[in-house]
């Protein structure tokens, strides 16, 4: 497309977007949802099958208890209600990737309905209200080979990868969310990585984006104020929060650029493109698709007991929100503290740290300082930068108790994200530690004065600002492993005396 | 000694037990039978003959080591190609699935070994289940032994059909809506359908899951019920499996057979006794009905108003079921693959294996059932056949309020000769209508011979409320005691 797209402050002011979200999330149960088979990631492709998530003839589905219980454990910290009886119903649809033709899910009688998720965007509490959660089962992986797209029109064969065919799926679908305006990209980033803090905490499910743990569609519409809500777009392959915001935002650009040409949008599904940041026409719905759904014969109606439920709703941890909202009384911070430490994606990290013996202020000064700069730089998240909470903690320790100055800390980080092994290990082994020999130090000062005699007539005169430089000196002899402080006191010390 | 072939499952596993005879000389037995007979019968879609010698090997070590074997240990049976068999070809009937050897067995099959059954092979039946008499399978039609030019009816017609032919004592057939007991009816042979979830489907290749019932298939009533013993039961890997023992249906074939109904008391469904079945079929099912009352049972008439629409609404809930459950039939994971040539698209391979595979009453099936599932249709047809449903399961339940079990002819008609009812698949669909209620229903039913019209065998067809199998037995044996069995003429 040529058209230039109008800028969003601009678009926003116009039209009002409303978003839906709908997730679905990979639960770590230890087998399949309808099946014995494990569920771990990874494994020799078609290992992790049995003739029931092949779908052979004959094979028949049996529910996967510790599935329901997940599934409900989220429908309630959603604030849902449980359904006292539903049933699984049959999504049909030819595809190679599904063994059976057609996907075990639910339809019109889902296991948890009509909840909601608070979420802060910007100090400010926006509802998300939740339409409906429900459990499926996944469908295996195709690849495509030959072709130019990685598509399967063009390609000359085709790969199916059954393993992760039958993993037990929960599919969160939000109610329309409207009134957000400008802050439509924000609030559809805040709910996911909410959902993903919620359901972490329950333990159900690791919830990793980049494994596909977690899967985002993003639903988006425009409309003129005070006009019924546009026709909305389906956007697919939204694989990290940074993306789920620049979708919302590259959406509504897309969409108030063809209503501005006088086009019209159509419902469609497109596919978020991680390298332009913008979408793209998927699959054509010109055949709109009948999925026939009707209640899977092969399963009997579920009908949770409602004392059981009670249980697992008295038993659900601490909301994350809330759990936040109690470190950051615990750790002193400010509401903009606390939110640069939500932002990093380091809340964890630094508790961790914490109970591993940092302070508060130290964790969150490694975390969010060195250890987000070098996730940055790697596109890495943060949990995954290479260092641990243990570590952090132990390095901060070797800094408290005199052995590592700032300047080397940091070096020794930078060897254990490296892989050299533990804080102290690193220093040891890189030589690191701090000079405390007073007596080599001394020397190293001595010779610095030497070398600068003018700069030592001009302390010796009451410019002692002058010391910087040669504290600058000393510390390059020894390869920064002296304490600044020392050396200064040391030179001053000297100079006094000689004078 | 006299012909193993002719004697009944009880009987054969009591000279193996004995020790008056093996298990591999009574395999063998069969073997020769089917051997001599199938050309003409083709009962059999393949024939197991190794691994049924080395089954029955099995049985004779075990016997010789002096273990404690089971009431048919020993005993040959013949499986309806709708079962999965591990490593035996399991075809369904149909071309799609040619060669296919399955990696698994199914609960019921698994259950006949561990009982020292001795599996034969796998018999004939309508694609996928989907007939009235085996005219529909892939493999070519199955001849009745009582008359060669005629159906053995189906869709289990190969089941019914080696039982009567003498070469198997026992078989196992499965029943979506009749399947069992109108080849059972048909072929002068007992044909049990149990209670949905009484048996286990787990390896049946499913045609229509809400209705699909696998069962026993017999000579005798006391053997259908020996067979029904062993296979029936929960099963964890079957969620519609009913978790409760089986009902004692080998003691109530042993009481039915004393020939005492004191007490009893059978309704005569109204419906089915008046136009639509045959004079023949009319006349020997009311002798029946005499010679029960002799045996002391109380006989009523019950009408059950909403039966007239039991088989319009079975041709719309098994369709949508089956077109379903047959979308995996793709060419992508096992079984036919067509077109495969290096050009054509997925989609094309899949249509084209699809369009190859099936057989005519097959996509005419998953056709309807994909036009009545498709959205601002499912209403109007699939919902509406399910509150039919619910209506026939409100008949049996006021009726079983005053009755013990319902009766009623099994099938409107004796066997028809080859080809007379193909090019009206209506008619053919008759055939199920006095059987198709019990499928809705979910209870079980059985055909037991009963008479004969133009010698030709007539089953008399009792049902029961679910999982109340014993009470049905129990009438069939007591019948059964007074009519006897029926013998084809030779082959």
């Amino acid at each position: 497309m040529t058209t230039t797209l109008p800028a969003y402050d601009e678009v926003v002011a116009r039209y009002e977007p409303v978003i839906g979200l709908e997730t679905h999330v990979e639960l770590g149960t230890n087998t399949k949802m309808f099946c014995g088979c494990p569920t771990d990631f990874g494994g020799e492709p078609n290992t992790r099958v049995c003739p029931v998530c092949l779908g052979l003839p004959g094979s028949l589905p049996v529910a996967n208890k510790a599935a329901i219980e997940a599934t409900i454990r989220i429908g309630l910290a959603l604030n849902c209600s449980i359904a006292e009886w539903c049933r699984f119903a049959r999504k049909n649809y030819f595809y190679p990737d599904m063994p059976k033709n057609f996907q075990i899910s639910q339809y019109d009688e889902p296991l948890c309905v009509d909840g909601y998720l608070d979420v802060e965007v910007n100090g400010e509490l926006v509802r998300i209200g939740i339409e409906r959660v429900h459990l499926e089962e996944d469908t295996g992986k195709t690849l495509h080979v030959g072709g130019a797209t990685g598509r399967i029109h063009g390609a000359t064969e085709s790969l199916v990868d059954y393993n992760r065919a039958g993993i037990p799926l929960v599919e969160i679908v939000t109610k329309p969310v409207p009134g957000t305006g400008a802050l439509a990209p924000e609030v559809a980033k805040a709910y996911v990585a909410e959902l993903r803090d919620v359901i972490r905490s329950l333990g159900v499910s690791d919830v990793r984006m980049e494994e596909g743990s977690l899967r985002c569609d993003v639903n988006t519409s425009l409309n003129l104020p005070g006009e019924e809500w546009g026709t909305r777009t389906e956007t697919k392959n939204v694989n990290s929060l940074r993306s789920v915001e620049r979708a919302v935002r590259s959406e509504i650009l897309r969409q108030a650029s063809v209503l501005d040409a006088g086009g019209r949008i159509f419902q469609e599904t497109r596919h978020f493109q991680e390298d332009t940041g913008d979408t793209r026409p998927g699959r054509s719905k010109e055949t709109a698709t009948d999925y026939r759904y009707f209640p899977e014969p092969d399963l009997v109606p579920l009908a949770p007991d409602a004392v059981w439920v009670a249980e697992l709703k008295a038993a659900l941890p601490e909301l994350p929100r809330l759990h936040r909202r109690r470190l950051q009384e615990q750790w002193g911070l400010s509401e903009l503290d606390m939110q640069s430490v939500l932002n990093a994606g380091a809340v964890e990290l630094i508790e961790q740290t914490i109970a591993a013996g940092a302070t508060p202020a130290a964790a969150r000064k490694w975390w969010l300082g060195e250890l987000s700069r070098r996730a940055n730089e790697t596109g890495a998240e943060l949990s995954d930068v290479g260092a641990t909470p243990e570590q952090v903690a132990e390095l901060q320790g070797l800094v408290d108790a005199g052995k590592l100055n700032d300047k080397l800390a940091r070096t020794v980080l930078e060897g254990v994200v490296a892989g050299e092994g533990s804080p102290t290990e690193v220093m040891a082994n890189r030589n690191l530690e701090v000079v405390s020999d007073t007596g080599a130090l001394t020397a190293a000062v001595d010779e610095a004065i030497a070398a600068n005699p003018g700069i030592a007539d001009k302390i010796r005169s009451g410019k002692v600002a002058a010391a910087g430089a040669l504290v600058g000196a000393v510390m390059k002899t020894t390869r920064g492993q002296a304490d600044a402080k020392t050396v200064r006191e040391l030179i001053l010390e000297r100079l006094s005396a000689q004078g | 000694m006299s012909d193993l072939t002719r004697m009944t499952a009880t009987e054969i596993a009591g000279l193996v037990a004995g020790g008056e005879t093996s298990a591999v000389e009574v395999t063998r037995a069969h073997l020769d039978r089917i051997a001599a007979v199938d050309d003409r019968v083709h009962a059999f879609l393949h024939v197991d003959s190794a691994g049924a010698l080395a089954a029955a090997r099995q049985v004779d070590d075990r016997r010789a080591a002096g273990e404690q074997l089971g009431p048919l240990a020993g005993v040959p049976v013949a499986v309806k190609d709708v079962l999965a068999t591990k490593g035996v070809p399991t075809t369904v009937g149909s071309k799609i699935l040619q060669g296919w050897r399955p990696p698994y067995d199914a609960t019921i099959v698994q259950r006949l070994r561990a009982a020292g059954t001795v599996m034969l092979g796998k018999t004939n039946m309508d694609e996928f289940a989907m007939g009235s008499s085996t005219e529909y399978s892939a493999y070519g039609v199955t001849h009745n032994p009582w008359d060669l030019d005629r159906i053995p009816g189906g869709s289990g017609g190969g089941s019914a059909a080696a039982l009567a032919a003498y070469e198997a004592p026992l078989a196992i057939g499965s029943d979506t809506g009749g399947s069992i007991r109108q080849p059972g009816a048909v072929t002068g042979t007992v044909g049990a359908k149990p209670t949905y979830g009484g048996t286990s489907r787990y390896g049946l290749v499913a045609f229509s899951s809400s209705l699909d019932t696998p069962g026993p298939c017999a000579r005798t009533v006391l053997d259908a019920a020996l067979l029904h013993e062993v296979i029936g039961g929960h099963d964890p890997r079957d969620s519609t499996s009913i978790p409760q023992p089986v009902p004692d249906v080998v003691a109530a074939a042993k009481l039915g057979a004393t020939g005492d109904l004191t007490g009893v008391k059978l309704g005569i469904v109204s419906e089915f006794t008046g136009e639509g079945a045959e004079p023949g079929v009319l006349a020997a099912f009311r002798e029946s009905v005499d010679a029960l009352t002799k045996l002391g049972a109380e006989i009523v008439e019950v009408s059950c108003p909403n039966f007239k629409y039991a088989l319009p609404a079975y041709y719309l809930i098994a369709p949508s079921e089956c077109s379903s459950n047959l979308a995996r039939f793709d060419g992508v994971r096992f079984g036919l693959r067509v077109g495969d040539d290096g050009n054509r698209s997925l989609e094309e391979v899949m249509s084209l294996t699809r369009e190859a595979g099936f057989g005519p009453e097959v996509k005419r099936r998953i056709m309807i059932g994909t036009y009545a599932l498709s959205s601002g249709y499912y209403d109007a047809y699939y919902g509406q056949a399910q509150k039919v449903r619910t209506l026939i399961t409100r008949d049996f339940t006021a009726a079983f309020e005053q009755v013990d079990a319902l009766i009623s002819p099994t099938t409107p008609f004796v066997a028809f000769p080859i080809g007379a009812r193909t090019s009206d698949p209506y008619q053919m669909y008759l055939a199920d209508l006095f059987t198709i209620p019990t499928n809705l229903y979910g209870g079980p039913g059985i055909s037991v011979p009963c008479g004969l019209s133009d010698g030709l065998p007539v089953g008399l067809q009792i049902m029961a409320p679910t999982m109340a199998d014993d009470r049905m037995y129990r009438v069939a044996a007591a019948l059964e005691s007074v009519v006897g069995t029926f013998t084809p003429p030779a082959l």
